[in-house]
């Protein structure tokens, strides 16, 4: 026996662009958070071929889940067609060969920035979130020393703390998107900048949802089933973006969280935040067969 | 000489706050060497001394911010048990938000500036798990206003405010919770002289009305002498001398008690 035929023959690059032993670790910690929702994980964060701030820890883990069969799906602000979508989609397929698609339905991974999906996900589906900031605490905590013994002690009361500041200053939750959710009656997290229209998404879904911050170097989850509850005062209740009652003017669907176009004149447009969601909308009203899925809301209405 | 006398209208009652031979070493210097003391319900124990005497030492112990190299501490109440110094960091900070108030010397320790004062006393409820903003508000806006402090400015910042109405919010928010013990430690030091006597006032208002114990600490006689009920004179790290506030004024025993009594005189 000798060194060379315990080795592997010699490779340009590993499989999925990762070496071994940062998946190990990525995989490691992942497992880690599934088993405790809402709990952030350090891990060691690896240099990808893109700046940090660009998704580098959703990147890590995706190609850490990928085989050649996953079907990858990557949106960025709802969008599959943005710049950064589309370079992070064409970097995962080029170094882990796996098919990429627009279709949500069809997704088996789906990595995203600041949105989830309008149609619904199931079990067999892994949503992974890039996260710029993975600390709710840190605006009423700038020491992560002490943060980490208050989210030991689950001593969140400076976090509704900062929600009475809002509604005493402005007269209502002036949060928007990252709005803290509590996770399994246990864990106050930051989802990722999703707006809050998409935080009930997340309650009891029946998918995978792991969150990454590649330069903050955290890792946490929500696993299948898990309650997600946003922080409220129990006399103030959680309110979502008021787009129920907005059209999109290029698919003409209605009911889902718009991107707002502002006009010469002053007034606003609206578009539908998720790309193919409209332009499943648009193709079914050319009469081209389109299979949809279920969405999360129905009339613009969360169902209770 | 050690003197101790207990006020007989208190002494057939059982202390709310015992502390037992508490010592504490911060490298070579000996800030509290076997010190006792305890204070009755509804009773106002002073602690006086000169600065190191470790009378602060001593109040951050009964704060339980700070655990001795030896000694005990207890308070005697329906649920509370052992020894405190024992209990680990999360029942601490869920029995001081519940069960002990304080107000700092420096108003930045105790109070969160850049928040709204009613936030500030908010912030006490929501640690022992108040989550209705209606109550949050009304609840604040009592505390607030049984400290004299004036609503108009309830949402003002501390940092806006002056010294005078920085301690009301501070007294507020550690009565916010009718805690069973109020910890004082220089309360009107560094106020003018008009402000500290309304500051003084509030208190005595409140100790009448709530009938709180309180332990103040203080390096000024006569802010002890307007509240106390007890005194216990500290020096070097130990007691030198505890007796009736009025005992203690007008016939110090121990030889520096009564230089402390007469330089002020």
């Amino acid at each position: 026996m000798s060194l060379t035929t315990l080795t592997k023959p010699w490779e340009a690059m590993s499989y999925g662009f990762l070496d071994g032993s940062a998946k190990r670790e990525l995989r490691r910690k992942t497992l880690k958070s599934v088993a405790v929702p809402g709990c952030q994980m350090p891990y060691a964060s690896r240099e990808v071929p893109m700046a940090r701030g660009w998704g580098t820890g959703g990147l890590q883990v995706s190609l850490t889940l990928v085989n050649p069969k996953t079907r990858v799906k990557v949106i960025d602000q709802g969008a599959d067609d943005s710049v950064n979508a589309a370079s992070i989609r064409r970097f995962i397929a080029r170094v882990a060969g796996t098919p990429t698609t627009m279709d949500t339905l069809e997704a088996d991974l789906i990595q995203s920035r600041h949105r989830i999906p309008e149609e619904i996900l199931r079990e067999d589906q892994i949503l992974v979130l890039q996260v710029p900031n993975p600390e709710p605490l840190r605006p009423v905590q700038p020491n992560m020393s002490i943060a980490r013994q208050m989210h030991a002690d689950a001593d969140y009361g400076r976090m509704w703390l900062q929600l009475y500041e809002q509604i005493v200053r402005s007269g209502r939750v002036m949060q928007g998107a990252s709005y803290p959710s509590l996770v399994h009656g246990r864990h106050v997290m930051t989802p990722s900048p999703i707006p809050r229209w998409d935080v009930p998404k997340l309650n009891m879904s029946k998918h995978l949802t792991i969150l990454s911050a590649g330069r903050e170097k955290r890792i946490f989850a929500v696993p299948p089933y898990t309650r997600v509850e946003p922080l409220v005062f129990s006399d103030v209740p959680y309110k979502v973006e008021e787009h129920g009652h907005l059209t999109c003017y290029r698919s003409g669907t209605k009911g889902f969280f718009m991107n707002e176009i502002p006009q010469d004149d002053g007034t606003s447009t609206f578009e539908v935040s998720d790309s193919e969601w409209g332009v499943k909308a648009i193709r079914k009203g050319a009469g081209e067969p389109v299979t949809t899925g279920e969405t999360w809301y129905k009339n613009g209405e969360m169902p209770e | 000489m050690t003197l101790t006398l207990d006020a007989p209208r208190i002494v057939q009652t059982r202390a709310l706050l015992q502390v037992s031979n508490v010592s504490k070493t911060y490298g070579p210097v000996k800030a509290l060497q076997n010190v006792s003391a305890h204070a009755y319900p509804g009773e106002v124990l002073g602690i006086v001394g000169e600065s190191g005497s470790g009378k602060s030492t001593l109040l951050r112990m009964m704060n339980l911010e700070e655990t001795p190299d030896q000694g005990s501490y207890t308070l005697d109440l329906p649920d509370v048990q052992g020894n405190l110094f024992d209990l680990d960091r999360f029942a601490r900070r869920m029995l001081c938000a519940t069960r002990i108030g304080i107000v700092y010397q420096n108003p930045h320790l105790g109070l969160l500036m850049k928040h709204s004062s009613s936030g500030n006393v908010a912030e006490r409820l929501l640690v022992a798990g108040e989550r209705s903003f209606a109550v949050l508000r009304q609840k604040a806006t009592e505390a607030l206003d049984a400290s004299e402090f004036p609503l108009e400015r309830l949402d003002a910042p501390p940092a806006e405010l002056s010294g005078g109405m920085q301690q009301r919010v501070q007294l507020a928010k550690a009565i916010a919770l009718e805690p069973a013990l109020l910890l004082l430690d220089e309360p009107t030091t560094g106020l003018d002289v008009s402000v500290q006597a309304l500051v003084l006032d509030t208190l005595k208002r409140l100790q009448q009305d709530r009938k709180i114990t309180m332990v103040i600490v203080s390096h000024d006689l006569g802010v002890i002498r307007t509240l106390a009920d007890r005194v216990m004179v500290m020096r070097r790290g130990e007691v030198v001398e505890t007796g009736l506030a009025d005992q203690i004024f007008q016939d110090p025993q121990h030889a520096y008690t009564q230089q402390l009594v007469h330089a002020k005189l």
